[in-house]
């Protein structure tokens, strides 16, 4: 049935923001008009510890194909030392993540600061091209989660 | 899907102009926002930041009764604000908005409407999500300390507590060297008016210390820091003067008479020696002595006393301590200024080995009257007057390996052609030579004061480095290249003075620590916003003044010290600020007291208490975690760690992100 009416791949992409220095970032790569592709949804944390692996579970349990976290650069967290936590709570996760079949192409973490909005718009867009090479994730998929 | 029946959420579209509506199809993004469940109102508007715009908010708050709002427009970093202040005013909680970012993140970078649409259907969706599971918060109010605390009293630090203090708060200077003054007191004249240094200090010194509302600790430095914006705990070691303040007369005699005098003066670059009981400078504030204890023969052997018996005031005291001096303050300035970076990477300039090869601080030394040789332009090897002098500008500044510094020092081409000035003026028969990468002058008279240095005084200017410096027959012999001539220069003179690169002083890594304010990649404090908030560290209550947060001359810095204080000044003029309060909140229900979270939480936000908790009709005493809501910055770094779940976070909670991650990935 799926196969039927599968159109086009369009990816689902997360990408949890800090605050402070990514979702900054984020709003200069707009403001600077540095594109990349709408498949990337942005959602807002206070800092990227406040990033909990179940977010992460769950996106790629609803079905997306691809989570990004970004943070401020390590040594600039606004509040000193919270991307130190999310890193190490990443590291472990994204290799849990691939043991479980989820590559580790489809995760990253990326340290952008205010000022980096062309980082932002390079980083994001060779994530999704990296999701696209990669293909729809199938392997933590609830299909109870899906929309008919 | 769980709904929250009594919720009834708006939804405000904005076009901004064509901003949005030129790639957001907006009819179709209200229409999507109509068919989520909760939603009851849906409505569009050209600017919906105006006040024409904030007043429909307002009004369908009131009549549909609206518990949530949700605005698509341009980032929450810009109008959150505005709009939270809108709900507000029509009496709803101001925690129950949400933006849907559709500008910055959306019509700005994807300029297809198809998915530009789609796109903003799906934020809005997310932030529909969210907003259905805000709860109202309350902001709480934390009283502010009228008072201030500047570190570091260089021309920066005087300069900020003097227009703070004039706006009549009470300012602590805290300073680590025996006086205050700072690297302009070791200046002997100044660009670009070469008016005399210590003439235009000297004043601002004296008033800082006569000023009713400053109160000046020297010899003292911050030792401990704990609090937030508008309440600050502050622990200051007075470090033991062992010479008492109120008894002292400033006569002097002790310095005279010490026996120890045979210790490099840190004033005068160590070019000479000072007693091991001294004052940094004659005009030094305040003008009291300190005993250097690793230099006293008293502290070291346990004989001598000679400054004690000396003492007509009996001010000299042995037995003095350390005292620590617990204060609070509202705001903190930080102003701990610069110090030149070591040379001892740079074998080919032979700084260490000739001592006629110098740095332009040790000039300033030597060509003032209190300097090492009174003023006297004199080779310090053997005491003879130079009959030619080379500058060497960009010593360790814009240097591309990791020997010296890759930013532009700022102030060493003025310097230098001051200093080029200052030599041909005195001593017209000195040759002056001046090897440069670029000259910068931008600044107001500045082209013209290097221009004069060249026109009017005679200084040669070549441009290109220099690869060597030795000794030779008694002189120095320098081998450089001129890059416009395109030819290799082997010259011999008398003096080589290093225009030496600045760095932030060392001290400022502990500070920023203590202060949780953050430094840049060359250890000097970064302001909130490099263009729009150039003075605030981006910790709130930390503002920064001087050179502490880049390179800068003195009218700069003292441009800077007074837009510092101004900031402070507003801070000291609330009575009360509020706290936000999206703070952490553990539930006692879950909590199982492992401290899990009080470890990873940087401001020590997180204590624990036994309390009764009445779990399911059984009531029995726990240890659980509990939040200080006023110390919580609400970073979130305790949720996650939180094995059992108790540990949210409000305005971020688990429920409402992951119901944001829903909405996207449905
Ligand atoms: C060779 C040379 C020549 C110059 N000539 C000129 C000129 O002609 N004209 C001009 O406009 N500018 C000139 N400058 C620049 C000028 O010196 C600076 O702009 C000015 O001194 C900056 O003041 P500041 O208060 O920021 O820093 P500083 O003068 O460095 O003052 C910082 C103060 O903080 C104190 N401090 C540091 N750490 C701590 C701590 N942890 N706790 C407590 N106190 C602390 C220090 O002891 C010091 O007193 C020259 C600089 C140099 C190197
Ligand atoms: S300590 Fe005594 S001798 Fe020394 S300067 Fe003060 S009053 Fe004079
Ligand atoms: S949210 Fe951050 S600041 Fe607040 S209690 Fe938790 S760890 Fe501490």
């Amino acid at each position: 049935m799926q196969v039927e009416n599968k159109k086009e791949f369009q990816p689902k992409i997360v990408a949890f923001c800090c605050n402070w220095c990514s979702y900054a970032g984020a709003d200069l790569a707009g403001s600077s008009r540095l594109a990349y592709p709408a498949d990337v949804k942005i959602i807002r944390v206070p800092c990227s510890c406040r990033v909990n692996p179940m977010f992460i579970l769950r996106a790629f349990q609803r079905g997306a194909d691809g989570v990004i976290m970004c943070g401020c650069h390590p040594g600039d967290c606004h509040y000193t030392t919270g991307n130190y936590y999310a890193r190490r709570r990443m590291t472990l996760l994204f290799s849990m993540l691939d043991y479980l079949g989820v590559e580790h192409g489809r995760t990253r973490v990326e340290w952008v600061s205010a000022a980096e909005g062309v980082k932002f718009s390079t980083v994001m867009n060779e994530f999704v091209e990296k999701i696209y090479s990669l293909g729809e994730n199938v392997r933590l998929e609830d299909l109870r989660c899906k929309e008919s | 899907m769980e709904v929250n029946q009594v919720q009834r959420i708006g939804v405000f579209v904005c076009h901004c102009g064509t901003n949005i509506a030129a790639t957001v199809d907006i009819k179709r993004v209200l229409e999507a926002a109509a068919k989520e469940p909760g939603v009851v109102h849906a409505e569009d508007y050209q600017y919906m930041c105006s006040e024409a715009g904030q007043q429909k908010v307002r009004e369908a708050i009131k009549e549909k009764q609206l518990t949530g709002v949700v605005v698509c427009s341009c980032s929450p970093r810009m109008h959150e604000n505005t709009f939270r202040g809108a709900a507000q005013k029509a009496g709803l909680n101001p925690y129950m908005v949400e933006i849907a970012n559709i500008r910055e993140h959306v019509s700005w970078i994807h300029k297809n409407i198809e998915e530009g649409t789609e796109k903003a259907i799906i934020l809005t969706r997310a932030a529909i999500a969210k907003v259905m599971l805000n709860a109202p918060l309350q902001a709480g109010q934390s009283k502010v300390v009228k008072r201030a605390l500047v570190i570091g009293g260089g021309i920066a630090g005087i300069q900020t507590a003097l227009d703070i203090a004039d706006a009549g708060y009470e300012v602590d200077i805290v300073e680590k060297t025996p006086s205050i003054g700072g690297r302009m007191s070791q200046l002997d004249k100044t660009f670009p008016t070469l008016d005399c240094s210590a003439c235009i200090l000297t004043p601002k010194m004296v008033d800082a210390a006569a000023h009713e509302k400053i109160t000046i600790y020297t010899y003292s430095e911050v030792e401990k820091v704990s609090g937030f914006v508008g309440d600050f705990q502050v622990d200051i070691r007075k470090k033991a003067r062992s010479v008492d303040m109120s008894k002292c007369t400033g006569c002097g005699v002790c310095q005279e008479k010490c026996p120890s005098k045979k210790i490099p003066n840190e004033f005068n670059r160590e070019l000479d020696n000072r007693a091991a009981i001294y004052t940094p400078f004659a005009q030094a504030i305040p003008n009291v002595p300190v005993i250097d204890r690793e230099n006293c023969i008293k502290f070291k052997t346990g004989k001598c006393g000679v400054c004690s018996k000396v003492c007509l005031a009996g001010a000299v005291d042995y037995e003095q301590q350390d005292e620590i001096v617990s204060q609070n303050y509202g705001a903190i300035v930080v102003a701990t200024g610069f110090d030149t970076i070591k040379l001892d990477k740079y074998e080919e300039y032979s700084y260490q080995s000739c001592p006629d090869v110098i740095t332009s601080l040790e000039l300033e030394r030597i060509m003032n009257a209190a300097g090492p040789t009174k003023g006297h332009l004199e080779r310090l090897s053997d005491g003879k007057a130079p009959k030619s002098m080379v500058f060497i500008q960009c010593v360790g500044s814009r240097c591309a390996d990791e020997r010296g510094k890759s930013y532009c020092s700022k102030i060493c081409c003025m310097y230098t052609a001051k200093h080029a000035m200052l030599i041909r003026d005195k001593y017209p028969d000195v040759d002056v030579t001046v090897f440069y990468i670029d000259v910068r002058t931008p600044g107001k008279n500045f082209d013209e004061f290097y221009r004069r240095a060249v026109e009017e005084y005679g200084v040669h200017y070549i441009k290109g480095q220099v690869g060597k410096v030795a000794e030779h027959n008694g002189r120095l012999l320098v081998q450089g290249a001129d890059l416009i001539d395109n030819r290799r220069i082997l010259m011999e003179t008398d003096m080589v003075v290093l225009a030496t690169a600045i760095e932030p002083n060392p001290d400022v890594r502990k500070i920023a620590t203590m202060l949780t304010a953050s430094i840049d990649t060359n250890n000097f404090l970064t302001e909130s916003h490099a263009k729009l908030r150039p003075v605030e560290s981006p910790t709130a209550g930390i503002f920064l003044s001087g050179v502490c947060q880049g390179p800068k001359d003195i009218p700069e810095t003292v441009a800077q010290a007074g837009a510092a204080a101004i900031k402070v000044v507003g801070l000291l003029a609330k009575d009360y600020l509020v706290t936000n309060p999206c703070v952490a909140k553990s539930d006692e229900l879950y909590c199982n007291g492992c401290s899990a979270c009080e470890k990873v939480c940087p401001y020590g936000a997180i204590s624990y208490e036994d309390r009764e908790v009445n779990d399911h009709g059984i009531r029995e005493v726990r240890r659980v975690a509990s939040v200080n809501s006023a110390l919580c910055q609400g970073c979130g770094a305790c949720t996650v760690a939180c094995p059992s779940g108790a540990m949210d976070l409000q305005g971020f909670s688990n429920r409402q992100i992951l119901a944001e991650v829903d909405a996207i990935c449905r």
